[in-house]
């Protein structure tokens, strides 16, 4: 078990690794977006509340529980990074990034269109609005360090440092609609009672997350690959990989 | 059917949730893709060029 993670730390284990396993992560994340669009558009019940505006929230929730995760992941393997000096450490947080913004433009802009129909404006500064509107600051702080620094391990380090200082704006987005009053609803998932969602909207729901949670997976060792493609371009294994394989 | 695209009048706010969701999802499969294919074709270039060094 443990040799198998010490071989994912090179390069060349990675490479070959996530190449084997994309193809499986891709058809899985593909059907589980067509299972979890078809129960969450088809299936799922007309909310007695919103209607039907409320099908915004298949998209909206899992990106925005992805924009938290992604950065976790983030600031950990830079984390890691920092402290053992792991190339893949870094590799892993600099892929992530761009994918981490992706999925808060896609929250915010949701949470915009919902926000509309229901509470009749596209934008309020509240607690829970303005604190995920800094994480994807915090994201686009970290890719403009990244690219404005010349060195990569000067540059990975102080990407790190800002990540892990960023951290604190993750329980700040989570618990602020407990924290202060807010346009936004509370939590309906995340609770330690039972969900306060029929069973019929948790579940498409939830095959949405697990497949925002597969897609991001996928995403991630497709960055992640190219990333060793730029970085170890002048190495033996990668000379000989692409002249063996031809392609 | 048409009654489905309506979305009991919430039309324009639940399918731009949705092509949105779609252009961001497949634009982060297509641009590493690319970027893949471009990398790769680099480094077959410089290969070309030093054949000899190993």
């Amino acid at each position: 078990m443990w040799s198998f993670f010490h071989r994912l730390a090179s390069p060349k284990h990675f490479y070959q690794f996530a190449g084997r396993l994309i193809p499986w992560l891709g058809w899985s994340t593909l059907v589980l977006f067509i299972i979890g669009i078809y129960l969450g558009l088809f299936v799922a019940p007309t909310d007695y509340q919103q209607g039907e505006s409320y099908r915004i929230i298949y998209i909206h929730v899992p990106a925005a529980w992805m924009s938290m995760f992604v950065y976790m992941v983030m600031a950990i393997s830079g984390g890691i990074g920092l402290i053992w000096k792991m190339k893949m450490a870094d590799v892993v947080a600099s892929s992530a990034a761009p994918l981490g913004a992706a999925f808060t433009i896609l929250a915010l802009v949701t949470g915009s269109l919902w926000g509309k129909p229901m509470w009749g404006t596209w934008w309020i500064w509240d607690a829970r609005l303005t604190s995920e509107l800094i994480l994807l600051f915090l994201y686009l702080g970290f890719i403009a360090l990244q690219s404005a620094i010349e060195d990569r391990r000067t540059a990975a380090n102080a990407c790190a440092v800002l990540a892990l200082v960023g951290v604190v704006n993750i329980p700040i987005i989570h618990y602020s609609v407990e924290w202060w009053n807010t346009l936004h609803q509370g939590a309906t998932v995340t609770r330690f009672d039972k969900p306060a969602m029929a069973t019929s909207m948790l579940i498409p729901l939830l095959t949405m997350f697990l497949a925002f949670k597969l897609y991001f997976g996928l995403t991630l060792l497709m960055r992640a690959r190219v990333e060793i493609l730029e970085r170890e371009r002048d190495t033996t294994w990668m000379k000989e990989m692409i002249t063996e394989s031809g392609k | 059917m048409s009654e489905f695209f309506h979305m009991g009048g919430y039309a324009l706010y639940v399918w731009l949730s949705y092509g949105l969701a779609l252009v961001i999802l497949v634009v982060n499969i297509i641009i590493p893709m690319q970027r893949r294919k471009k990398h790769i074709a680099m480094i077959k270039r410089r290969l070309r060029r030093t054949p000899a060094e190993k």
